[in-house]
């Protein structure tokens, strides 16, 4: 059990490219934090410098308070779990599970005891003979989580876990991590692309982009009020609408001039909020779930009207989404399975203008 | 309709029946498979199987080859000491320049391994050399640094104040000789395997190693050696035969002597058979190691084939 603090990490690679630009984190104990971003934003690179595997360029890691900087990953009392799971492939899943205990020295008794208990937890007591090759992408998946909890170690580091296994092994993976988590009570470090195995597992999920950390926040407080544009787009799936907009002051009310025309009022309660970029080119986002039609939608404070025409609908059973395309942009919007949508026809749509985001293009960050 | 829906089935054009079966035979895939073969399998049986196949009836022909004695020639080289030196000489010469090649190339591989890409290339090409250059020559330049009036390496020793040693001259230093150009040969082969070997193996384990706590050696002997015993164990078994098959460097060197203490299986064979003039006898020297090198081929092969199934 054990705090992991980042203090402004460099990570600069030969020829000076910068993975990682000086970011700033704290862990706490037993916390799950999952690090999210696209490829190439430093997030791995993070990891690594946690367990020890790259170097870094400046700044400080500590983990439960002793600066690691040059402490060796095996001095670290860490356990990782691979992307593609790195089992040894001569070693049973036995030795597999027990080759950190044994190059520790822990007593063979103590071992078997816990190799058998973190076989238990993961369901794999019957494959504890097998070689890996022997084992499905799941159950080596399983063997390597089991190869970091057997060593109890103060920090789990995951990276990409689930990249390789298929979408129904994922969602059911993504459930055992949580259950092992909340069993275990390790502080872990993830690493994903994904931002649903972002939002679903984690305590607080750190958004990174182009080296730095965007925004660090509980998945509910990423998703309602995000500090980019980035952060507004990444998080959430389908993403985010981005539409050129204007903000305009008409007698006292302020509105959302969209860029073809079409005009939504902003709620009293935001008003003051917006009051100082009135008249500033800005972007409106609305998320495709906060973009509903009409007939679905019970009369409140804050629903804007607005008129869509679909081009390309997608039923999904639960939900249809559809796709229109205004001003050059993409628009994306859910609505109920019942609403009869069909490409051409125009709908009429509410935004809920409670749920919308503004944001200033020339910084990125929303308002 | 039922012969129509074969012969559709095999491909083939519908044709009468009789005239069709050699067509369809013809287009079988085995068929076909075994023609396209069948020019590897003439070389195989004309350039290694008769040749194998005389050599084993050779062995069992009195001297001039007249009449049938069996294992004679074989129990005769077992009663001569001369033979029973050689067997001892092959045997130590092959298992000392193995185990010697082996640990030199694997001493390489690992340095070059761990030279950044870029460079490794020129390093590679240079230490590949002993092995590219034609055996007899670069043994005759090994030949003219032994030499006992003008070898340099005795004049590098006692410049440096050492004493001069009788390279060729006294058996065990001889011996010595033999290994050292067998060791300088065959290096680059062992390290060209075992590079290929190292590069194989994914840094991802040693990372998982190093943090399930292993150490540099710890990551050595339980990463990989294991991951490269397989390379290892099919090295050192071909070295092995062509080492215990080896007759240049021995033949340029020392030409087995002095007073045949440095004869090999091959360079004794030659001397026994064509020099001697007693071909049968000489191909049962020759003969000697096949059946035992044939058992530890079976059994180093087996172990591979039961490794690969588990890990690959």
């Amino acid at each position: 059990m054990a705090q992991v603090n980042i203090k402004k990490v460099v990570k600069e690679y030969e020829g000076g490219v910068q993975a990682v630009k000086g970011i700033d984190l704290d862990i706490g104990d037993k916390e799950f934090v999952v690090l999210v971003g696209p490829s190439g934003c430093g997030k791995s690179t993070t990891l690594r410098m946690i367990a020890g595997l790259e170097e870094i360029t400046s700044g400080a890691i500590e983990i439960d308070g002793n600066i690691v900087n040059d402490v060796p990953p095996r001095d670290r009392d860490i356990a990782m779990v691979f992307q593609n799971y790195a089992l040894y492939p001569h070693m049973s899943v036995y030795d597999n599970m027990a080759f950190g205990l044994m190059l520790r020295k822990f007593p063979r008794e103590e071992i078997r005891r816990r190799v058998e208990n973190a076989a238990r937890i993961l369901d794999i007591g019957p494959l504890l003979e097998r070689k890996p090759k022997a084992l499905s992408g799941g159950q080596r998946q399983r063997v390597a989580m089991g190869r970091a909890i057997v060593r109890d170690p103060k920090v789990f580091l995951f990276d990409e876990p689930l990249s390789n296994l298929d979408a129904k092994l994922r969602v059911q993976m993504r459930t055992e991590i949580k259950k092992v988590h909340q069993t275990v009570k390790t502080t872990t470090v993830y690493v994903t692309h994904d931002q649903v195995e972002a939002m679903t597992l984690a305590d607080r999920v750190v958004v990174m982009n182009h080296g730095i950390i965007e925004q660090v926040g509980p998945p509910q407080v990423l998703y309602h009020s995000p500090a980019t544009k980035f952060v507004a787009g990444f998080i959430g799936s389908p993403a985010m609408n981005f539409i050129p907009a204007r903000l305009e002051q008409a007698s006292g009310a302020l509105n959302v001039r969209l860029s073809d025309g079409a005009l939504l009022p902003v709620p009293a309660d935001r008003t003051a909020r917006y009051a100082g970029h009135a008249g500033r080119e800005v972007l409106f986002g609305i998320r495709p779930e906060h973009l509903t039609a009409a007939s679905q939608m019970e009369a409140r404070p804050g629903l804007a009207p607005l008129s869509l025409t679909p081009e390309v609908v997608e039923p999904l059973g639960a939900e249809t989404l559809f796709y229109c395309w205004r001003d050059g942009g993409e628009i994306c919007a859910k609505i109920d399975p019942g609403v009869a949508a069909a490409p051409g026809v125009p709908l009429a749509m509410t935004a809920d203008m409670n749920r919308m985001h503004i944001i200033d293009p020339a910084t990125d960050k929303v308002l | 309709m039922a012969l129509d829906a074969t012969t559709a089935l095999a491909g083939g054009p519908m044709t009468p029946a009789g005239g069709g079966t050699l067509r369809r035979l013809a287009r079988r895939r085995s068929t076909i498979a075994f023609l396209m073969t069948l020019p590897l399998i003439a070389v195989i049986a004309g350039l290694v199987a008769y040749p194998a196949g005389y050599a084993i009836y050779l062995a069992t022909l009195n001297r001039r080859m007249t009449g049938f004695i069996g294992l004679g020639n074989f129990e005769i080289l077992l009663e001569s000491e001369t033979f029973r030196m050689v067997i001892w000489q092959s045997c130590f010469f092959a298992v000392t320049a193995v185990i010697l090649k082996a640990l030199f190339g694997f001493w390489l591989a690992s340095m070059l391994h761990h030279i950044p890409t870029k460079g490794q290339r020129i390093w590679r090409g240079m230490l590949l050399l002993p092995w590219v250059v034609p055996p007899a020559l670069s043994t005759l330049g090994w030949w003219w640094m032994f030499d006992p009036s003008y070898s340099s390496i005795n004049w590098v020793l006692t410049a440096i104040g050492g004493p001069a040693i009788p390279w060729l001259g006294e058996p065990w230093w001889a011996r010595v000789s033999v290994i050292l150009v067998n060791v300088w040969a065959g290096t680059p082969f062992f390290m060209i395997m075992y590079l290929a070997a190292l590069k194989s193996v994914p840094d991802q384990l040693y990372e998982a190693a190093a943090i399930d706590g292993a150490t540099g050696w710890q990551g050595l002997r339980y990463v990989t050696l294991p991951m490269m015993r397989n390379i290892i164990s099919i090295t050192v078994l071909f070295s092995l035969i062509v080492t215990f098959a080896n007759y240049d460097i021995v033949r340029v060197l020392t030409n087995g002597g002095p007073r045949d203490l440095t004869h090999v299986f091959a360079s004794y064979a030659f001397q026994v058979g064509i020099l001697s003039g007693n071909i049968p006898r000489g191909a049962a020297v020759s003969l000697f190691m096949f059946p035992i090198l044939a058992g530890i081929a079976f059994f180093v092969l087996r172990g591979v084939t039961q490794r690969n199934k588990e890990m690959a």
